[in-house]
């Protein structure tokens, strides 16, 4: 049927990622934001869907080390170039300080807005290493969480810039 | 390491299986004795508990995790009395079975209503006794001596004044033995080792490093991904939708039809949400295609004054108003809201000639199970649902409208479909807290104190679908939940305008149920009445809760460690608000400041709570902030309108929630105390509109009676 048309009409090549240190080639349209190829593709789930619009951050990992929101970051965008995501930030030594942080001050509730908090958070504290409240409220503003863990997030980042 | 060990958690399943069809309804005992392993097999005296030889005791978790802390909670209670450490347990999610995982106060396997603790609390702590006893009694009669001369510590029966000392581990195959007790004596409070400590969160570890499993994560094999377009009209239906430029799109496999919405499937999200967004789909709008927001309103200002059902009448409330009068009337109006958890709706589905399976977080397991038999017309058990981390609840997975959705696409496709929703969907399709409106009507006394108080609630009722045991004589109980409010007043009446949501708009629960509702009209109206009667809002509430000494316990400490009495800078103010909900009692103070462009800011919210015996204090004040943040986010922002018979508003720009840079500092400081536990995941949002709205009266002068709250121009009149 028409699948076998669809796959490759484009006539491109798959595109080359680097997740996490591994390369990947995956098989898709280049328009394809990199959170589903990241989700459903290559199987790495840590990282969350919640508005699909940049709106809500739950999709944050680093490109380049710089935080990106992967909803609207197409693969085309990010091939070729260091990925990393919530299962490798603790390789980097400012996430590990935050999820260490995230774990004495128990910030997680329901959990599922935690991958992109951690992204965004640890982004902070790599450029700027005494973040005061003013500088937490612009970087983590971009960053929903329904269970209201705000306070927490707030001095996990603090207790972290401290270690 | 992961405390979700998926490999036990096949085991588990069919050994729960096998012993849920050994037993009938009651009481669940032990397993079939495994048939190759035997030797090994770990005691399980109960449906919560299994014991191996070597490793960790799993404890299996009959309410659903959905960020409230439950299997932290749970797993103390049961490490209390089985008297291990909570560094020895692994946890597991409970299949669908409400035989052996119903919560005792609901009858059903249900994770809502903030009942989980209060209906677990003693029956958890009853497993692990069993199996503590149990353990004990097969020490005792391998060493030959009493089970008194034993005690238990730290995952080991130990002779007391001896030096025999056997782990949990070495002693199974001897326990399965032991005759299962019945009404095993419960630890006291002062005892208590685990239970009121500060503990960590179990689930901390995976929530922190990407690997724990939310519905949305379910990768089953061979699975494929669908995108999800409802028929955006309530009760609407698909009439026609040409698949081509879906199919065109590389890695669509397939476009479905059913009778209310379109999928399209591939081999991954991005794609399918791709081929679906080239599709123009034609819609028929259906009944309700002129249903508009301004005729919804003026709907529900006609239904303030029909026809009511009565509710709660004490005493004379027309002599006691033609006595006092004058009678003062207040009108409050409260929006639609949505849920929006930060998890969209998904569910994923295969479908097979001989069986279904469902992967989903879902707050209503048997529900689940049972929507699925009936889309697919299999028999109940040949139904497994597969419980997951629910990212946020709050009241939304207690419907399995996406349950049925998924199932139906499912039948159409081969292999396993993850359906997963668009943001747009999730708040266009919500079980959405609907237009509540409320009629407060009173009369003072000579002193100022109330003599008489109405109270005509206005909105649908959730119950008579949901839980039609929780209606009484047409009246919605949970609608009207404190509608009387909680103050000493003489002559009280309340009653039900029931009032639905347009045809093919679902309502639902939402977080805080029934306090939400009447929580803001009652603190309100009570302020109202002490600014008439000139009396301090504090002192107000106090004078009329000397009954109620929890609530008042609450709310003297929230005055103090507010510093109620103290002095406020000009623009500023404060404004209390106290709430009842499931067996806890709050009290909140919040405090805002006037800005001179006429916007407020929330300075602080301090609130205390009496939530009985306390499980893990560190919950206790995690799920007050949140409850907190959740009422402020609604206060705020929380309105969904509807216009062409769909709602309008789609995503976070234009239903916007509560971020960091809004949030106050949120105090909470308990009040202790040794009485049942009460719930904590809702009792901290009902006072948060009150509270706020109070303050802003109290800064302003401006009354405002409309939620949510408008803050175009709150400069001082
Ligand atoms: S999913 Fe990317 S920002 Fe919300
Ligand atoms: S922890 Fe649940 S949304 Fe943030």
């Amino acid at each position: 049927m028409e699948r076998g048309a669809a796959l490759g009409a484009d006539g491109r090549m798959p595109y080359n990622l680097t997740v996490n240190g591994k390369s990947y080639a995956v098989d898709v349209d280049g328009d394809i934001p990199l959170l589903w190829v990241l989700r459903d593709t290559i199987g790495l789930t840590g990282t969350k869907f919640g508005c699909g619009i940049a709106m809500c951050g739950a999709c944050t990992v680093h490109v380049d080390g710089l935080p990106v929101r992967s909803c609207i970051l197409s693969v085309s965008e990010a091939a070729e170039k260091p990925v990393t995501t919530i299962e490798a930030i603790g390789d980097t030594p400012e996430g590990r300080k935050i999820q260490q942080a995230w774990l004495d001050i128990d910030v997680v509730q329901c959990g599922y807005c935690q991958s992109g908090q951690i992204m965004s958070a640890t982004a902070l504290l790599a450029a700027n290493a005494k973040p005061s409240d003013d500088d937490i409220d612009a970087v983590m503003a971009g960053n929903i969480c329904r269970c209201g863990t705000y306070p927490r997030i707030r001095a996990a980042i603090k207790l972290a810039a401290q270690g | 390491m992961s405390i979700f060990d998926r490999a036990n958690l096949a085991v588990s399943r069919r050994q729960l299986l096998i012993g849920a069809s050994l037993t009938g309804a009651g009481l669940v005992i032990g397993f079939k004795p495994h048939a190759v392993a035997a030797a090994s097999e770990p005691f399980a005296p109960n449906a919560f508990i299994r014991i191996p030889q070597e490793g960790k005791i799993t404890f299996v978790m009959p309410s659903v995790e959905m960020g409230q802390g439950i299997y932290t909670a749970v797993a103390m209670m049961l490490a209390e009395e089985l008297e291990v450490g909570l560094d020895q347990v692994t946890l597991e999610h409970a299949p669908a079975d409400p035989k052996q995982y119903a919560n005792p106060l609901l009858g059903d396997q249900i994770t809502g209503g903030s009942l989980a603790i209060r209906g677990i609390y003693e029956q958890m702590r009853k497993a692990g006794a069993t199996a503590r006893i149990m353990l004990i009694a097969a020490a005792a009669r391998e060493w030959g001596v009493s089970p008194d001369a034993c005690k238990a510590e730290a995952g080991h029966v130990v002779e007391t004044g001896g030096s025999r000392r056997a782990a949990y581990g070495s002693l199974i195959t001897a326990a399965a033995s032991e005759v299962v007790p019945q009404d095993v004596p419960l630890k006291p409070a002062s005892s208590y080792r685990v239970i009121g400590k500060p503990a960590h969160r179990l689930d901390s570890p995976e929530k922190v490093n990407g690997t724990a499993k939310f519905g949305i994560d379910a990768r089953p094999d061979g699975v494929s991904y669908a995108a999800i377009a409802i028929c955006p009209h309530f009760n609407g239906k698909l009439r026609a939708v040409d698949e081509a430029p879906a199919m065109a799109v590389k890695g669509v496999t397939q476009v479905v039809r059913i009778e209310e919405a379109v999928a399209v499937v591939a081999d991954n999200t991005g794609a399918a949400r791709k081929g679906l967004a080239a599709l123009s789909i034609d819609w028929d709008p259906g009944p309700s295609a002129s249903v508009s927001q301004s005729e919804l309103e003026r709907q529900m200002d006609a239904a303030i004054d029909g026809k009511a059902l009565p509710h709660v009448n004490e005493g004379d409330v027309a002599r006691a108003e033609a006595e006092h009068g004058p009678v003062h009337e207040f009108v409050y109006r409260m929006p639609i809201l949505t849920h929006s958890a930060m998890e969209p709706m998904n569910c994923t589905v295969h479908v097979r000639p001989d069986g279904c399976e469902v992967w989903v977080g879902t707050q209503i397991m048997s529900r689940a199970r049972q929507a699925a038999a009936d889309v697919t017309g299999l028999p109940l058990e040949k139904v497994v649902v597969h419980n997951h981390l629910l990212g946020g609840g709050f009241g939304r997975r207690l419907d399995v409208d996406g349950i049925i959705l998924s199932t139906k696409i499912a039948k159409q496709v081969s292999g396993p479909v993850k359906v997963t929703w668009s943001r747009e969907e999730d708040i266009r399709h919500d079980c959405y807290r609907y237009l509540n409106y409320s009629k407060v009507t009173a009369t003072l006394g000579p002193d100022g104190l109330p003599v008489s108080w109405r109270h005509r609630v206005i909105g649908p009722s959730v119950m008579a679908r949901w839980l039609p045991a929780f209606t009484k004589d047409g009246v919605d109980l949970d609608q009207m939940g404190g509608a009387e409010s909680p103050y000493a007043i003489p002559n009280r009446q309340t009653d039900f305008a029931r009032h639905e949501a347009p045809d093919g708009m679902l309502t639902g629960n939402w977080r805080g149920v029934g306090a939400t509702r009447n929580v803001p009209p009652v603190e309100c109206g009570i302020d109202e009445l002490a600014e008439l009667a000139g009396i301090d809002p504090l002192d107000y509430r106090r004078r009329l809760l000397q009954h109620k000494p929890r609530l008042l316990g609450a709310l003297e400490l929230a005055a103090e460690k507010a510093g109620w009495s103290s002095p406020l800078e000009k623009g500023k103010g404060r404004g209390i608000a106290v709430a009842e909900d499931f067996g806890s009692f709050a009290a909140m103070i919040a405090e805002v400041s006037i800005g001179a462009d006429g916007r407020f800011k929330t300075d602080r919210i301090v609130c205390a709570v009496d939530c009985g015996q306390v499980i893990n204090p560190d919950t206790v004040e995690a799920q007050i902030q949140s409850g907190v943040v959740y009422g402020l986010s609604a206060a705020l922002y929380g309105r969904i309108t509807v216009e062409n018979g769909a709602v309008v508003e789609g995503n976070f720009d234009d239903a916007p929630v509560l971020r960091i840079n809004e949030t106050p500092p949120i105090e909470v400081h308990i009040v202790p105390s040794a009485e049942a536990p009460g719930g904590i995941g809702e009792v901290g949002t009902p006072g948060v509109a009150p509270a706020l709205l109070n303050a802003i009266f109290m800064a302003t002068g401006k009354r405002l009676r409309t939620l949510p709250i408008d803050q175009t121009d709150l400069r001082r009149v």
